[in-house]
């Protein structure tokens, strides 16, 4: 409802104050990026010239070459080659979203279609790992890892990640509301449990699917304790930690050319999914959340 | 809540579970179990004896100077890390919500620190930071301020506040966004012609509407703080300089696997799992609520 008397509730064309608020907000949002992605663009002595430029030099098929093919410079060593490390984050983003979604929805479907002794308390040990997440178990943790030879593997960098509280709740509380009459009717047809979870269930999921694959590909890919934990040697190394490896803390030099080339290939493939999944990745972290 | 209509299979099931399950009680609740076992044992240094020692393990810990400041320390972090996302993401959703054409975009391109890592988002700022080349740090030597969080703690706190801060702004934005659209019209229509100015209106009207959702992102935001920045603080400071930046999640790594110390190391974990089960009880409680309401 507009109305003219009360101009204040619909500000007119007018009122700057809130489009030159959200204008320093958004600039505050992306001037790292920007100032990363021209570093990224840049040789290092003309990011050593202070103050560095703002606008991109000429060296970015250079830097990016560098980074991809040979790595960066580690202390005295050079990381493994850049894309070795976006393969083993994609490796482990993937794994872990779709692993999590599989057996969650799977738990969820057990939980909510049938009746069996100890359903609740199986379902109640799924919601507890909420409350334990790495960070509060990390010594044992590595043994159990240890103990089964599953230090720097593929194996051990994701299927301890894949249990998901987030996802089987997220499931559960959908699968409440599929309507009871089609359970029936399913049955009535002589569909089994599984033929009803194929042909009925999974296409229903479709949207939580993709909403939870936004949220879990985030997940894996921005790990950073666990693979520090488990991928200690080089050739399993994440893109996350190896760029984490390219800054010097002792304050030794640091080829910040290399570094930011790096930042930006280790935020380019999350910030992509979630620009170009948008829809889902809003409904994910909603929906995630209740 | 349950079906009245289910499947009668016996076994079937327990092989829906298992997998789950087993991951969560191998990669899960035994290595819980054996923290919480561990934080009542006292190995010597060398690794030959164990001796059961009871509580006195936490008692050492909460005794113990450097762990109350890293405590302090981190409840500093946690307030500035909360505030500084929490507040310029409230300020947003209420300038966007008024914009209305182009909030999608704005949407967009503020959500974009979200998705990237806590060590990423940490390397960038320290990147402007960077005492003798950030573009930040750059022109604060020119105002003649002495700036290096190499050497400054404070300096350094400033930084992984900020990067942390930073990632987290989209995320309360989106909340706040879409708790101020469900605000009735109609509410802020009849304040103000009651004559209620814009400034009253929010905080009488849109504010006490909006807290259960500042609540929730409380909460959300602490639980951040506390538990998703050890990125942040290991890619950017390790901790220093000296120990100006542990926190504790970054303190019971360092104990249990740099300084080898596992009974203090485990209590530690111990203590964050009861503050990771009390952020998560809170959490779950209060959207009850939030579903009634």
């Amino acid at each position: 409802m507009t109305s003219p008397v009360l101009p204040s509730l619909k500000p007119g064309r007018h009122n700057l104050i809130p489009h030159l608020v959200v204008a320093v907000g958004i600039a505050i949002t992306a001037f790292p990026l920007w100032v990363a992605f021209v570093a990224s663009t840049l040789s290092n002595p003309e990011i050593a010239q202070a103050p560095m430029p703002l606008l991109p030099g000429n060296q970015a098929v250079a830097n990016y070459g560098e980074a991809l093919v040979q790595g960066g410079r580690s202390g005295r060593i050079l990381t493994p080659p850049v894309w070795e490390m976006m393969l083993n984050s994609t490796v482990m983003a993937l794994t872990i979203a779709v692993g999590k979604i599989i057996i969650s929805i799977l738990s969820a479907y057990a939980v909510v279609f049938f009746r069996f002794p100890f359903r609740m308390a199986f379902f109640w040990m799924i919601f507890i790992t909420l409350m334990l997440p790495v960070e509060v178990r990390i010594v044992p943790t590595i043994q159990v890892i240890t103990n089964l030879n599953m230090m720097n593997s593929y194996a051990g960098l994701t299927i301890p990640l894949i249990a998901s509280a987030t996802a089987t709740l997220l499931f559960r509380q959908f699968f409440m509301t599929i309507p009871d009459e089609l359970v029936e009717a399913a049955q009535i047809d002589g569909a089994g449990p599984m033929k009803f979870f194929r042909d009925i269930v999974l296409p229903l999921s479709v949207t939580n699917i993709a909403a939870l694959f936004v949220i879990l590909f985030l997940y894996g890919w921005n790990q950073y304790l666990w693979p520090l934990l488990i991928g200690t040697d080089a050739r399993m190394q994440t893109i996350v930690i190896g760029m984490s490896k390219m800054i010097d803390s002792a304050g030794g030099p640091t080829d910040w050319n290399m570094v930011m080339a790096t930042a930006i290939l280790a935020l380019l493939p999350p910030v992509l999914v979630v620009v170009l999944m948008q829809r889902w990745f809003v409904k994910g972290l909603v929906e995630t959340e209740k | 809540m349950e079906r009245k209509v289910v499947y009668p299979q016996k076994l079937l099931p327990y092989l829906l579970v298992a997998p789950q399950i087993a991951i969560t009680l191998v990669f899960f609740f035994w290595p819980a179990g054996q923290a919480i076992w561990m934080s009542t044992l006292l190995q010597d240094p060398l690794g030959f004896s164990v001796q059961f020692v009871g509580l006195e393990n936490f008692e050492a810990v909460l005794k113990d100077p450097a762990y109350l400041a890293t405590l302090q320390r981190t409840f500093l972090f946690s307030f500035g890390v909360t505030a500084l996302a929490m507040v310029p993401a409230l300020l947003l959703a209420v300038m966007v919500d008024r914009v209305v054409r182009g909030a999608t975009a704005y949407r967009t391109i503020l959500v974009i620190p979200y998705a990237i890592a806590p060590a990423v988002a940490g390397a960038l700022w320290l990147f402007l930071f960077q005492p003798s080349i950030g573009t930040i740090a750059y022109p604060l030597r020119f105002l003649g301020i002495d700036w290096n969080p190499r050497i400054d703690g404070t300096d350094a706190m400033i930084v992984v506040v900020i990067a942390s801060a930073w990632k987290q702004i989209g995320y309360n934005f989106l909340f706040f966004l879409a708790g101020l659209q469900s605000i009735p019209k109609s509410l802020l229509e009849a304040a103000a012609i009651d004559g209620a100015t814009e400034v009253r209106r929010f905080w009488t009207i849109v504010f006490p509407l909006l807290s259960p959702t500042t609540f929730f992102l409380l909460v959300i935001n602490i639980t951040y703080a506390f538990f998703d920045t050890f990125g942040v603080i290991h890619a950017v400071t390790q901790g220093g300089p000296g120990k100006s930046t542990e926190v504790l999640i970054y303190k019971a790594w360092y104990d249990g696997l740099i300084a080898q110390d596992l009974g203090r190391s485990s209590a530690q974990a111990v203590i964050l799992m009861v503050i990771v089960i009390g952020l998560t009880v809170i959490q779950f409680r209060y959207v009850e609520r939030r579903v009634h309401y």
